[in-house]
């Protein structure tokens, strides 16, 4: 296995990941690792190598009855990445993150053997991989326990809400109710608005409620592009509060209930491609952070008050409700609040008030996603993650000597 | 019933591009290749995503001896075939070959010697098995003109060339189609050292223009298309001046 000699590397897949998670001066690619290996139809075992996208996941599975049982916000990321970050989706409250419905995996070390880990075989290494963030060595492979569906389609319920206090009521008495949930925040309406929100709820369809005959129809390649990087200034608070106007006041109801195929439903972005571009090209920063449901309404509140009042908008801002903590060590999610940001980056002095909120998340013993993060620094990082004496010690005895690095492994002192 | 293709090289990005083409055509597979076992997540990504029957057999072009019973050793493995796909080519570096006996072997056998014996029993056993089908052959363009840049190269591909066309005229009255194809830069492992590429086409673009081409019948393919003309004006400059130039 090539990716474990030499000097030190990073296997990267798709670059999905936000900050610098996925970079390093050397890198191994995984998306060569694009093919499906095994399908149990039976108990709705897929075994996959490493560098595929969910996207291909999805399309192979979808038409069987099965769909991911967890997934992010794109369907871009690789399979690899996903267990790198144990990444959660809007079901975290109900079903956890994505290690939870993962068999197994097939682990090349720095010592260029393959091991196959799971829950009772090298069960350490296993949950060291699962939000490891690719730092135990390279995922060749991994079985994944898909999620038997009756339809492509979504029950989607979307409740407006005025203010913050009544986005954290509504999620209070909606959690039990519903798999999935996520709710889309106005970052620019202060005073008695603030955070005002459109919380959206949602369910498999099942096959009586699905549309007739496109009930196990996968998505369509491509879609509108963003064909080059917008100016600076296309982003301001006022174009930005314009769009976040319009969006909340698209419906007029207090509540509403639709019926959707799953692909506007979990990857709305997805469907125009390089959104990123009308950022600029100098881009944007992607935070998102958890704290926990005790003392968190307050400390949220004030975040939204002060990013509000700071007027760096958020494109997007989404913010739900996180369920039990995963058994990873470097694992992010923990029952809170987690709220998610797009940040533009021309305004200077971003960073360091993005800082000093870490600082307050550290009080609060919360803590940031590394999937996302670009600006974390060592000391802040260390007080985040408990467990992380634990995931240090399998690094070390895995891969005693550093081969599998990041440029954030490196600022955060994990390597 | 379904038809079944032997891919004879089938770790290459071309065989592997040629094979998800073939695919949509409802083909079997048999995948033929040293160190075969490689090829199992290929292979069973194919099975899961297409549904077509895929057997992997070890395969190695310059065991010369082996050549001779290897369509029946196929036959007995994975059952019957239509049709022949001679992938496999070595192309070496030029320099280096020039002061190498082994690497002038291994370039000749590989490209002309085994791909000729191997084509030799395949168009037997289609002849004997008397049901049509046929042999598609990859050559190349460097086979339609001697340059110093690639000559123990170009030399062999010129003689695959020559021969699939004999063999060609030997199986049209049997009713077994043989293509040549003549490539020209492919992005794939192979050229991925060469430097000062020019019109590099995908494999995927390739094997479309392959699968196409031999639906249709034809002789010849160079691919992409404009390789044809390329090649024409090269052929055509007087050896006089050719032999100056520095191609």
């Amino acid at each position: 296995m090539r990716a474990s000699q030499g000097a030190p590397t990073l296997a990267q897949g798709n670059c999905r990941s936000y900050g610098d998670a996925c970079l390093y001066e050397r890198v191994v690619s995984t998306l060569p690792l694009h093919h499906l290996l095994e399908f149990d139809s039976d108990k709705g075992l897929l075994r996959a190598q490493a560098g595929c996208t969910l996207d291909k996941l999805i399309a192979y599975s979808l038409p069987r009855g099965f769909f991911l049982p967890v997934t992010p916000g794109t369907k871009f990321p690789t399979l690899g990445g996903c267990l790198a970050a144990d990444v959660h989706g809007k079901n975290h409250h109900a079903e956890g993150s994505i290690s939870a419905f993962v068999e197994d995996i097939d682990l090349v070390l720095a010592d260029g053997h393959q091991v196959t880990c799971s829950r009772l075989e090298h069960a350490d290494l296993f949950w060291a991989t699962m939000g490891g963030m690719g730092l135990t060595g390279l995922i060749y492979a991994a079985t994944l326990r898909m999620k038997k569906i009756e339809s492509a389609f979504m029950c989607t319920r979307t409740i407006k809400t005025e203010n913050f206090a009544e986005l954290c009521q509504a999620f209070a008495q909606t959690q039990d109710q519903y798999t999935y949930s996520v709710s889309w925040i106005d970052c620019l309406a202060t005073g008695k608005k603030l955070g005002r929100s459109m919380l959206m709820l949602g369910e498999h369809a099942t096959a009586t409620e699905a549309p007739g005959n496109t009930r196990f129809k996968a998505h369509a390649d491509g879609g509108p592009s963003v064909p080059f990087f917008l100016p600076d200034l296309a982003l301001n608070r006022f174009t930005m509060q314009a769009f976040n106007t319009l969006y909340y006041h698209r419906q007029f109801s207090r509540q509403r209930d639709t019926t959707i195929h799953y692909n506007p439903y979990f990857y709305p972005l997805d469907s125009v491609q390089h959104w990123n571009r009308i950022y600029g090209r100098r881009g944007f920063l992607q935070y998102q952070f958890v704290v926990p449901f005790a003392g968190g309404r307050e400390i949220m509140a004030d975040l939204l008050a002060r990013i509000a009042q700071r007027g760096t908008a958020s494109f997007l801002a989404v913010l739900k409700t996180l369920g039990a903590q995963g058994q990873g060590p470097l694992s992010f999610p923990m029952p809170g609040y987690t709220l998610a940001l797009d940040i533009p980056l021309h305004d200077p002095g971003i960073i360091p008030f993005l800082q000093e909120i870490n600082k307050e998340i550290v009080r609060t013993e919360g803590r940031i996603y590394l999937a996302k993060d670009a600006i974390l620094d060592r000391e802040d990082f260390e007080a985040m993650y408990p467990r992380l004496d634990e995931f240090k010690r399998i690094k070390r005895e895995v891969d005693p000597h550093n081969h599998f690095r990041s440029l954030q492994s490196d600022r955060l002192g994990l390597t | 019933m379904r038809k079944r293709a032997l891919i004879l090289g089938a770790k290459s990005a071309i065989a592997q591009a040629i094979v998800l083409r073939l695919a949509d055509e409802e083909y079997d597979f048999v995948l033929a290749a040293r160190d075969s076992a490689h090829l199992a997540p290929f292979a069973a990504d194919l099975k899961l995503q297409r549904g077509c029957s895929v057997e992997l057999v070890e395969f190695d072009a310059l065991d010369l001896a082996s050549l001779e019973m290897f369509p029946q050793r196929v036959e007995e493995q994975c059952g019957a075939f239509d049709l022949g796909v001679l992938v496999f080519g070595y192309l070496g570096e030029q320099r280096g070959t020039e002061q190498n006996t082994e690497e002038m072997l291994k370039v000749l056998n590989s490209n002309f010697t085994a791909a000729a014996v191997v084509l030799g029993h395949l168009a037997n056993y289609l002849e004997q098995r008397d049901k049509g089908g046929g042999i598609i052959g990859i050559s190349s363009v460097a086979g339609d003109r001697g340059r110093q840049s690639n000559f123990f190269y170009g030399a062999a591909k010129g003689g695959l060339t020559l021969f699939l066309q004999g063999l060609r005229n030997r199986l049209a009255p049997k009713g077994i189609h043989v293509l040549t194809v003549k490539p020209g830069f492919v992005d794939t492992p192979m050229t991925e050292e060469l430097e000062g590429l020019f019109l590099v086409a995908k494999p995927e673009k390739v094997a479309d223009d392959i699968a196409r081409a031999y639906k249709k019948k034809k002789d010849v393919l160079y691919t992409p298309f404009f390789w044809r003309w390329i090649m024409l004006i090269i052929r055509s400059i007087p050896e006089r001046v050719f032999k100056k130039l520095k191609l």
